[in-house]
């Protein structure tokens, strides 16, 4: 049958897209997957037998202790979450929407810069250990984090967030009626509780699960930095590339991206089940006033308390800022406090590179998010294709991996010259950074214009080719315009989390396009906290800005579209 | 302006086929509808003359020109959409100026195009606001305007009043009348509201299950239904499976059952009560209105004997629901008080010889 224009244009668009996701996206994790297999005696399994064998301990050990740390994250993070959503969708009392946008803040602070605030508060050396000392004037400090405790407290700090969020949605949409009816039918609270809220909620609770059991496998930051000795496979991947142990590092990585994949399928499996949360349409909250004024306040207290603690590490960062490197060695408290770390950040261009290093990377990686993301997402929504799960499958690959294989992956492909390189090796050149980030944040800016254009009608493009416009000056007049807000919103999200990201960075830098996270690192080897901590609050300032810019001026949500 | 051809059109989906062996023909400048239950096919059949849909087989043609695989921008048509698809980020004017912009036109013969057509649909107050600030009626204006200033060849509209509340229908009906006598577009217009398609075409098909039934005038249509689908999906008929006993030359005799007993009917032998070619099987139609009523037993043909089981009073009409063996006659009266008909009583139906149709049992495999 003579192919249609339409069927011809949807290829055109589709080749540069496969042409993307398989240079950049499949062909690394392939390359990582072949690497695995090499061993002196050509390929074999041999590097799996060995990680599994008894005599590599460490190996398993550690995927045991990332397992075993990303279940216990999932349980505090839990419990954490699910009464808060809980607390602020069902009661009110002053203060309730305040806390409740407060209750989100983890997210204002990007993950190494937080768990710098989190050394710096709850450390060895940290500032509320030796308060209390100080204050009940203890022998020692009654509690430090560290280890296994430092990494969950972090975890839990920034994790109930993806229940908090996914919970709180999931409650709106109940019913109210559902419940009164149970109520109406002799239940009382308890039963209503256990037989018909926390039923609907499961789908909710499930999800936030994998997802944030899937995060704190991928987690890097806080056992890069807090872990000391206790090792987890994010982590022993780091190490093995460090130690040139290339197919070590490969084998370590293909069973990371197994778990991570497995997780992935499940829950899209899990969450493309039909389930009876759709039988009801969303309904308005109902919240109940808090009357009993003890009650009340208790609530209120208790709230303010929660919000101080949510805080305490972005005050940190801001008050670590304010201090002279130099002027804080022995003392237990700083007590110089003046701008001069920002000033250095803005004259010594020293200290000015990687800020510039990392919006210059940060740019060009989102330019490409944004062209690509835009156009991916329009053959996803509008075009029919065959092979569109494949793609859809490819766009979401780089959101399961953890950022340290995806840094491995990269390395294995363009190591060595090849033709998605243009013959070129990129390891150990400028453009590897932002070709990381880049493939980090597909999925990102590709659902949140997902999002937008699931919203547009068919028929508005179909006005438009109605009235005698073309395809391209549709797309430029039309369809453009009316997604760019939440295009925008996913994209700038896309950018300040290329700031800040550091997983990739730490496998692929170079000295001279070193990125602002690297640097931090570096600072805090030589204890410059305060420069540490003024990198921190620059990065602390962009997210703030750019959530407030998605929320007031194009009005959308845009921390939702990072679960 | 154009004629339109569709030539032994078919549409299929994967294998659900939406449209079959599809003949049509609409003249220059006519007031055509497609009329039919939901998902029989009729928006299909529009999207294909768009340019949306390319049909499976068969050809369409614009005039002479065949149109069946040029793309919708270039077709030069003009579609009013269901959800009227207007761009949310322009203003009123902004969008009844886009096909102009698109065109290429001067600045200063789009304004005054676009301020023409609006205040033909009377909005030339609203030109500046931003279309989410209209009601219904006024954006399915902007919707028509829109689609109007580009002077296309063909108007399409698609269920152009399903979403407007019933005094709201009404105005836009007589608005569409009005343009259609102004403009003098030849208009394909959608619609399963058969009320609106009797008062408003020139000529209606009548779709059902992808396949088209009938064309015809409103009055050719309602008078003269070619089978018992078309008689029963515009206004009311009574259908009753009949069998050929013998065709005489002034009358045709057929037998009907009632309940367990068989009567024998009288029928004109003419082309408007009785096709010689009808083939399978048979039904006779007679609409309520032409049903006569008695309340002593009378002399004539065609005489049946019933119990009244229901009587609706609706004012100037009377409906009456007459059990005659079992089987229920619809009957309407016109109120001239001074008939006291109630329910339960024995009346004397007559279906006239004239009135009666010996119609065709659609089993699907009818085509126009
Ligand atoms: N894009 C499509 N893909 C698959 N099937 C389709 C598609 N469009 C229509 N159909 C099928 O074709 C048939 C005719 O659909 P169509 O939309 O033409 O009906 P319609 O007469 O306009 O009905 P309505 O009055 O409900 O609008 C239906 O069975 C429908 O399910
Ligand atoms: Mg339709």
């Amino acid at each position: 049958m003579l192919k249609n224009r339409d069927t011809r244009f949807t290829i055109l668009l589709l080749i540069p897209v496969l042409l993307v996701l398989v240079a950049y996206v499949l062909y690394p994790s392939i390359r990582t997957f072949i690497e695995s297999l090499q061993t002196e005696r050509g390929a074999s399994l041999a590097n799996y037998l060995d990680f599994f064998s008894q005599e590599s301990k460490t190996n398993l050990q550690a995927l045991w202790n990332s397992v075993y740390i990303s279940i216990l994250s999932v349980l505090v993070s839990a419990l954490i979450g699910i009464p808060l959503a809980f607390i602020f969708n069902r009661y009110d009392f002053p203060g309730r929407g305040f806390f409740s946008s407060a209750a989100i803040m983890p997210i204002v602070l990007p993950s190494l810069v937080g768990v710098m605030a989190f050394m710096f508060l709850y450390g060895e050396t940290g500032l509320i250990p030796n308060l209390i000392k100080d204050l009940f004037g203890l022998e020692k400090v009654p509690f430090k984090i560290g280890g296994v405790s430092g990494i969950l407290v972090v975890h839990a700090y920034t994790m109930y967030v993806y229940f908090y969020m996914t919970v709180s949605s999931a409650i709106n949409k109940i019913d109210p009626s559902l419940e009164e009816a149970a109520y109406n039918l002799g239940a009382n609270r308890f039963k209503v509780f256990w037989k018909v809220t926390f039923p609907l909620l499961t789908p909710a609770i499930v999800a936030a699960s994998l997802l944030v059991f899937m995060i704190s496998m991928a987690s890097f930051s806080a056992p890069f930095l807090l872990a000391g000795g206790y090792r987890v496979l994010s982590l022993q991947i780091y190490f093995s590339k460090l130690n040139g142990d290339m197919e070590v590092a490969a084998t370590q990585s293909v069973i990371l991206s197994i778990v991570s994949i497995a997780f992935l399928l499940f829950m899209r499996w899990y969450q493309n089940r039909k389930d009876y949360r759709m039988a009801t349409k969303g309904i308005g909250a109902h919240r109940s006033e808090v009357k009993n004024p003890v009650m009340k306040w208790i609530m209120v207290l208790l709230g303010i308390i929660g919000v101080i603690i949510l805080l305490l590490p972005h005050f940190t960062i801001l008050l670590l800022s304010l201090v002279p490197d130099g002027t804080w060695t022995w003392q237990i408290y700083p007590s110089v406090f003046n701008f001069e770390n920002y000033r250095l950040l803005l004259q010594d261009p020293n200290i000015f590179k990687p800020l510039k290093n990392s919006l210059i990377l940060a740019f060009i990686a989102t330019a490409g998010n944004l062209v690509f993301g835009v156009l991916t997402s329009y053959l996803l929504v509008k075009r029919k294709f065959i092979g569109k799960n494949f793609v859809d499958i490819l766009v979401m690959i780089p959101w399961a991996l953890p950022a340290t294989v995806i840094g491995m992956n990269l390395i294995f492909a363009f190591n060595e010259p090849n033709i998605f390189s243009f013959g070129n090796i990129l390891v150990g050149t400028f453009w590897i950074l932002p070709l990381a980030y880049f493939v980090r944040h597909i999925p990102l800016v590709v659902r949140s214009t997902n999002a937008v254009l699931e919203q547009l009608d068919d028929s508005i493009e179909e006005a438009s080719r109605n009235l005698g416009a073309r395809w391209f000056y549709t797309f430029r007049r039309v369809i453009l315009p009316i997604i760019m807000p939440g295009v925008l919103s996913g994209t700038l999200l896309a950018f300040v989390e290329s700031v800040g990201e550091f997983p990739t960075s730490v496998l692929l830098y170079t000295i001279s396009n070193r990125p602002i996270s690297i640097e931090i690192m570096n600072q805090l080897r030589m204890f410059n906290m305060g420069q540490a901590a003024a990198y921190g609050m620059i990065q602390i300032a962009l997210i703030a800005i750019v959530l407030f810019i998605s929320n007031k001026v194009f009005g959308v949500k845009a921390e939702q579209s990072l679960s | 302006m154009a004629s339109i051809k569709i030539d032994q059109v078919q549409k299929a989906f994967g294998k659900v086929i939406a449209v079959d062996h599809l003949d049509l023909e609409i003249k220059d400048g006519e007031f055509f509808t497609f009329l039919g239950p939901s998902g029989c096919g009729k928006t299909t059949t529009l999207r294909m003359i768009a340019g949306f849909y390319y049909p499976t087989k068969g050809m369409i043609r614009f005039g002479d020109k065949d149109m069946t695989r040029v793309p919708p921008e270039k077709r030069n048509t003009g579609m009013v959409f269901q959800n009227y698809a207007l761009f949310p980020h322009m203003t009123v004017f902004e969008n009844v100026a886009f096909g102009l912009r698109v065109r290429k036109i001067s600045a200063k013969e789009l304004k005054t195009r676009v301020q023409d057509v609006l205040r033909k649909v009377r909005l030339e107050k609203y030109s500046d606001r931003q279309v989410s600030q209209l009601s219904g009626g006024q954006q399915q204006r902007v919707a028509l305007a829109r689609a109007l200033v580009i002077e296309p060849e063909i108007l399409l509209l698609d269920e152009p009043l399903s979403n407007l509340d019933a005094k709201l229908r009404d105005e836009m009906r007589s608005e569409i009348l009005r343009l259609k006598e102004e403009y003098k577009i030849t208009t394909i217009y959608v619609t399963h509201d058969q009320a609106e398609a009797l008062s408003m075409s020139d000529r209606i098909a009548v779709f059902n299950f992808g396949v088209c039934h009938q064309v015809g005038t409103p009055s050719e249509i309602y008078n003269e239904p070619a089978n018992d689908f078309v008689a029963s999906f515009i206004g009311e008929i009574n259908l009753l499976p009949v069998k050929v006993e013998r065709v005489e030359q002034d009358h045709v005799y057929v037998s009907a059952q009632f309940g367990s007993e068989s009567r024998e009917l009288v029928v004109h032998n003419l082309p408007y009560n009785f096709n010689p070619d009808a083939k399978g099987d048979l039904s006779i139609s007679i609409r309520p209105e032409a049903i006569k009523v008695f309340e002593q037993q009378t002399d004539g043909t065609n005489i049946l004997k019933g119990k009244i089981e229901k009587v609706e009073f609706f004012g100037s009409v009377i409906n009456l629901s007459v059990n005659v063996a079992g089987l229920l006659l619809q009957v309407n009266l016109l109120n001239n008080r001074s008939n006291n008909l109630e329910s339960g009583a024995d009346v004397w139906v007559q279906l006239p010889e004239d009135q009666i149709r010996v119609i065709p049992v659609v089993s699907g495999d009818v085509s126009c």
